[in-house]
This record gives structure tokens, sequence and C-alpha cells, in this order.
């Protein structure tokens, strides 16, 4: 469970309209993966992915904030999950309209579509968000005709209004226009009008400019901030792109693997990243400065299975900063043997004999035998692996190797999930932070964690 | 354009350069007429270098890097010259050119998933590849070879024989770089390698890109729309504008000085974690079936001059080794214009939502 950032925060005045225009608490989004006719069965493990796992969130009024993350990591399903267009599956999604607090999590049908007046989406490519057989005018008046809220001159004057508001003017020239006779840009503005002719009060906006061309897309978060600005909106900005999560946010919430590891204001995210992961983003962006060159200390791997996350902190597989109680697993050594292999392949055959079926590795678990005729090779292997890279943090993570005469067997801590934390001015959700507010370092119970627990931020 | 010549070095200057393109076009046959997507294009490139290419989308890019390669569909032509290691390009029958690729001639594709059989086993792609290209090799040749590409992209010998679905987008995308130099080409396109990738996944391969040179000698052409990788990654840059390369030179020098209109305008606009303001290029690249006269770019110059919209400026080698076709470039450098000419261009007011 998460802690829910900002709990002192004026979430639950009564009376007056909160500063909180949309909240989450503990939200869950979970999908049943169905698996095949045989392992349903044989009555083997259903499998869940966790697309939300206990996010907690709040959105102010008037403000952007930025929802960053790789693919993968949830960020697209938690704004969907905002307007209804996928279900909660746990936990909490609260709007505070001028009518008062609802549920959006229990929302179904025409209460839900009806939501739509005061909560809207921008979507990432405008290509596939338009009906081609539809003219723009057509396109962005269609939420008014389905609200039966304007028709006949009154909708053409309202559509016009906002196609100007969005810069397509002058509006003759767009408003017969089919989506194929314009350019990148120019659809997207006509998503933007869209979104906003029926005046709501939120827009998520999922990955608005990406797909845009590089030269238009400072035009099109122009627009956006022009148009918060005038009719007083509040922005969900899902990107992965923290260049302009920068420039436009005002809060900023770092997700990964259906959680948000950190989340605070924008200026303190960037001066002062503490999440591994918030600093390895960071050095990732590639920066048109003359003066950088190619990264090289960047996390290896990828965002993991959502299916089966890592044990403990989703985010140390690839953490170089990892201690003991990250929760390192069988897993984890699979992929250091791999990247042993990949190293130099010279012995590949013998040492793969060696440690012997390597799939049992895959399943999650933090006590694992290897090999089979000849455990004392197995064990000098392992301890040869280790000496190639003795700041490894998965060794950090191994309480003990042993030889039992007929394997070899590798025991792990017990890892620890850690909960999203307040830290300064911001929440970061890992085990580096976990004494409050102090910046001391490492806060770990065992001895042998040896140099793995590097210094935070 | 053909007196575009780099005394630029690259890692290797002294060298012969791998690839030389001399007043190259490639033109398309439409209803419309035929659309110049590459109109003129000189440049060499080195052995071991990497040349980014940039400029917006519908400029002649993806043309470019295709048409060096010979690999456009039907209905396009080829015309002036393009010499790979001295050889003549262009005069090649399609059989002989169809022979080059794959061996000499690489290409990496933007989406992994799609160019890889999802019937096949990884170790089949590459015996597959391997057999075409050298027919006779042996097994172990074969295992051998493709060990070693696998393990300088990083990807252990234990996942050979997997399934291409069972690995992740960036693991294909790298499985396809290994499969494009098992053969050890000399020259390779990459056009957008990592458009669909993650930034952190982005920044693996592009440093994997970068350190090619090292294990082998491969000159790259890195087609991108971002200009931090270039930056990042690239020797060289060339920028490409309405089928033209308008600025070529040291990627350093063009980020810090920019000297064509068009390469700083597109730097001031892209958004970085250094942007204080927005900024943006008015207006859209031109149709290249007509396209405006002088300077393509002047319709949308902020430096645009009576004499930007009559003649085109012709290219210059630039103090640093940057070649520049811009003739507000070249009135910074000296050259003198008369007051006719150098009048501020009054341009028709570019309609706010004209954009790309």
């Amino acid at each position: 469970m998460l802690t829910k950032p900002d709990s002192d925060g004026p979430a639950d005045a009564g009376g007056t309209r909160p500063e909180t225009v949309i909240e989450t608490s503990g939200l869950e989004v979970h999908y049943q993966l169905q698996g095949g006719a045989l392992s349903r069965l044989l009555g083997l493990r259903s499998r869940t992915v966790k697309a939300l796992d206990g996010v907690s969130v709040e959105l102010r009024r008037g403000e952007v904030l930025g929802v960053v993350g790789e693919s993968g990591s949830g960020k697209t399903t938690l704004g969907r999950a905002l307007l209804g267009l996928v279900p909660a599956t746990g936990g909490q999604i609260t709007y505070h309209s001028a009518g008062g607090p609802r549920e959006v999590a229990r929302m179904r049908g025409r209460e839900l579509r009806r939501l739509r007046t005061d909560l809207q989406m921008v979507f990432q490519d405008p290509s596939a968000a338009l009906n081609p057989s539809m003219t723009i005018e057509e396109a962005v008046g269609h939420p008014l005709v389905i609200h039966k809220l304007a028709s006949g001159a009154e909708l053409r004057r309202r559509v016009h209004e906002t196609l100007e508001r969005v810069g397509l003017a002058p509006v003759e020239r767009f408003a017969s226009k089919y989506p194929s006779d314009l350019s990148g840009g120019q659809k997207q503005r006509a998503v933007i009008a869209r979104a906003i002719i029926l005046g709501p009060e939120v827009l998520v906006a999922d990955e608005p400019i990406s797909m845009l061309d590089m030269s238009v897309r400072a035009k099109i978060l122009q627009l956006m901030l022009d148009l918060k600005q005038d009719l007083g909106l509040s922005y969900l900005y899902i990107t992965h792109d923290l260049a302009s999560a920068k420039y436009f946010c005002d809060r900023i919430a770092i997700m990964y693997l259906g959680r948000i590891v950190e989340i605070g204001p924008t200026a303190d995210i960037f001066a002062n990243p503490r999440h591994p992961y918030t600093q390895a983003l960071l050095k990732a962006i590639p920066e048109p400065d003359p003066t950088r060159t190619v990264p090289r200390d960047l996390p290896r791997g990828e965002i993991p299975d959502a299916a089966e996350p890592p044990l403990g902190c989703s985010f140390h597989p690839r953490c170089d900063q990892a201690v003991a109680s990250c929760g390192w697993e069988t897993r984890d050594l699979r992929v250091l043997l791999d990247q042993h292999w990949t190293r130099g392949a010279a012995n590949y055959d013998r040492e793969r004999a060696l440690v012997g079926d390597l799939d049992r590795l895959d399943t999650p678990g933090t006590s694992i035998t290897l090999g089979g005729k000849d455990p004392e090779a197995t064990l000098r292997l392992l301890e040869r692996i280790r000496g190639e890279n003795p700041d490894e943090p998965l060794w950090a993570g191994v309480r003990q190797i042993e030889n039992d005469g007929r394997h070899v067997r590798v025991d792990f801590h017990d890892g620890v999930d850690p909960a999203l934390r307040r830290h300064g001015v911001v929440d970061v959700a890992c085990v580096l932070y976990d004494a409050d507010d102090s910046e001391s370092d490492v806060d770990s119970d065992d001895a042998d964690t040896g140099g793995a627990g590097g210094s935070a931020g | 354009m053909s007196d575009l010549v780099l005394d630029d070095v690259g890692p290797a200057g002294d060298r012969e350069p791998v690839l030389a393109a001399e007043d190259l076009r490639v033109w398309y046959g439409t209803d419309r007429g035929p659309v110049r997507a590459v109109d003129g294009v000189s440049f060499e490139l080195q052995p071991g270098e990497i040349l980014g290419l940039v400029g917006e989308s519908g400029c002649g890019k993806s043309t470019l890097g295709r048409g060096l390669l010979g690999l456009l569909p039907p209905g396009a032509a080829r015309d002036g010259a393009l010499r790979f290691r001295g050889k003549d390009m262009l005069s090649l029958k399609k059989r002989e050119q169809y022979r080059m690729r794959g061996s000499q001639l690489g290409m990496i594709f933007q989406e992994p998933l799609t160019r890889l059989n999802p019937m096949m086993r990884i170790s089949d792609h590459f015996a597959e590849t391997l057999r075409t290209h050298e027919p006779g090799i042996d097994k172990h040749d074969v295992e051998d070879r493709s060990l070693e590409a696998l393990r300088v992209m990083g990807i252990p010998p234990t996942r050979f024989r997997a399934f291409p679905h069972e690995f992740s987008g960036g693991m294909r995308q790298r499985l396809m770089i290994a499969l494009a130099l098992v053969l050890r080409p000399a020259f390779v396109v990459a056009d957008e390698p990592t458009t669909a990738l993650d930034v952190l996944v982005e920044a693996q391969i592009i440093r994997i890109l970068h350190d090619l040179r090292e294990t082998y000698d491969t000159s790259l052409l890195l087609i991108t729309h971002n200009l931090g990788i270039v930056a990042e990654a690239c020797d060289r840059v060339a920028v490409m504008y309405a089928g033209k390369i308008v600025e070529i030179g040291p990627s350093r020098q063009v980020f810090a000085r920019p000297e064509h209109s068009y390469t700083r305008e597109l730097l001031r606009s892209t958004i970085s974690l250094s942007t204080t303001g927005l900024n943006y290029i008015e207006g859209a690249p031109p149709d290249l079936t007509d396209p405006p006269s002088g300077c393509h770019f002047h319709p949308r110059c902020p430096d645009a001059m009576a004499i930007c919209t009559t003649t085109e400026p012709t290219p210059r080698t630039v103090e640093g080794g940057a070649t520049v076709a811009c003739w507000a470039s070249e009135v910074r450098h000296g050259t003198r214009l008369d007051d006719a000419d150098r009048a501020p261009l009054d341009k028709e007011e570019i309609a706010l939502a004209d954009e790309a």
C-alpha cells in the first residue's frame, strides 16, 4: 500500500470546493490473464497483470501534473482510469465536481457518459483519434450532438468559436476539410478542440505531442498552456518525454510498473532526483548539447513483465544502488549468469552444464539449488563470477552460498517492497530513503551489504 | 551542388571514403508530377564514421537513406553520382545491386518486430542470412559468427534458440542490428532505429551504434528526428530541408554554432531540458512537386532577404569545417550583396495553423 501523497492537503475541506479537482486513493487496475485451455484444465495459476497497483495521487485545480514513465509503467492506464475508460478493480477515484464529490470508479453507463462534459481526453495519435469520414466541423461538434447540448445555428456557432480558439483559423478553410487534408499539428488542434468544446474542467493529455513533428511540438504545447490559462483547465499530462514535462508541468509523478515511485514539484524532481530510476531517466535523455557524449552508466535491461513483477522493489534488477533488502531473487541470478556468458562465451558449454537447468531460475523465489555432478566446480564458478565484478549489487542480496554435498544452494535475503514516503518536498518509494526526512545513506540491517549501498542523491 | 566537397576529416580522414554521393537525385513519379524527394545531395562518408541526418518529416531523409541502398519503390529514379568504395553504384545492374545489399550495404529498420519472422528461431534468422550471402558456410561457422554478433549486442548465448516474441522491444532492435552486422557490411543506414523505444532502451541502442566502429569499422548513416541523439552519437550531422542538405559539418560545431537559419530554428524549436521558452518554425515544409524558388526555406525563414527568393545559395565551407548553403550565413561571413538583394523579405503572413 502506498501512503497517500500530501495527505495533509485540503482535499477534504467541507463546504467550498476543495483545491483538488480529482484524486485517486489506492487505485488498482488488474487484468486477469486467461492462459491456454490446457493450463486452465490443469488448474495452473492464472496470472494477473497489475497495470495499476495502488496509486494515490491528486490533481489540483489549475495545475499540470506530469505522469512520466516508460511503456508498460501504467501511465496511460492511470489516465484512462481517471475518466472511467478502464474499470478500476480496487481503490477510489473521487472527482470534486461543482455538485460535490463523485465516485468515478463506481459509475456506469449514463452517469459515466455525463462525466465526459467535465473530464476529457486528448489522444496521442491525432490521425487515429479522428473519424476519417467526418469533416472537422462534424468531428469537433460531435460531443455537443451526443450530449444534446446544441444543434443548428448554435452548434455551428460554438464549433466555429472553438476552432478559432485552437488556431484553426480562418475557420472556413478548415471546417469542411477531412482529417486526411490536415497536417499532424492541425489534426491535433482539432482533437483538442473536440476535447474542450463541452467546457471540461480536466483534460487528460496522453502523449499529445509525441507523434508530431518536432517543429510543431512547441506550438501545440503553447496552445495547451494558453487554453489552460483562458479556460481554467487542469491537465494530467502523460508522457515519456522528461524534457517537455520539465517545461510544461507544475508537479511530476514518475511511474514504474504500475506504481508511483517518486512525485513532487517539477523543479525539485529535476534539481534533486531521489529515486535511482528518476536519476537514470534524467541521465538518459539525449540533449542537443554539443558538449554531451553518449551516457555509459545506464540501467541494464528493460521494464520487467508486469504479470510477474520482481520481488521487493520492482526496479531493483536494473538499479545500480540496490542494497541487500531490495528483493534479490533467483531470476536476478539468471540475468547475472546470462551477462557473464555475454561478456565472454569461451567456456559457455562447460559452465552451463555446471549450472544445470536454467529455466528453474525463472520461477520467482529467494532460494535455489544449482549444479549436479560436481558441486565444488559450480561453487568455484560462482566465486569466479563474483570475483569478476564484486561490486555487482546482486551479491549484497545473497545471504549465503553453500555446498551441501550434492548441490550448491544459493539463498537470498528477504526483500522489502518500499512504500511511497515523504522525503523533503517530494515523495519517494525507495529503501534508500526509508528514514524520514534524513539525507543519510543506506538504512540497512545487514552487515554484509558490502560496498553496494551507494550514497543517494 | 557538385562543388560541395568536404574537407572535414572523420575519425579516419586520410582513408578513401566508403561512400561518396555527388549531386544525387531521387525523383518519384506521381499524378501531380515528379516529386523531387532528394534534389542534388553531395556528401562523403569515411570508414567508421557516423553521420546523422536530421530534418522535419517530408524533407527526404528516408528517401535519401533508401536511395543510397537502391531500396526504392517502383516509379522512383536515381540520378547523379554515387560511389561505394570507388564503384559506381548507379550503373550497376539490379542483380548486382541486390548482391551487394546485406553483405556490403546494411539497413536497420524502425520496427524490429515487423522485420523478424515470428515462426523462425533467432538461430534460423542468422543461419538464413549467412547461408544466403555465403553459400557453403559450415554449421560451426554459422554458430560462432552468430553468437559473436549477439555477444557484441549484449544478447546472451542462452537466448540463441529463442523466438522473436520472447524478446523485449529493445532486445529485438539489438537482434536486428546483430543481423545487419553479422555480414560485416561497410555501410549501414539506420532509419529512426529508436523511435519506438523508451528513453533508457534508446540510450542503450545509441551506445551500441556509437560503439559499432570499434567492433566492426562500419560507417553509419543515422536518420533521426531527435537532435539530442545526433549531438551525442554522431561525428557529423547533415541537416536536410526540402530534398537538399542545407548544412553539413562536425556535430559539435553545427550544434554550437548553427550557420543555416533552418538549422538554428530547428534547434530552437526542440524542447530540451534547458528549454526556458517555446519556439517553433512557422509554416510547413513545401510540397516537393513544386518547391519555392531560390532557397527552399525562404518562405519560413526569419532572416529571408530579397535574393533568397530568386537565387539558390551555393554551398560553401566555413571555418571549422561545416558546409552551408545560406545567404544570411554568407552575409555574416563578408559576402557583399547590393542593397536590393539584401532587403528584408516582406513575407506574406503565414497563417497560425499552417504547420507541419
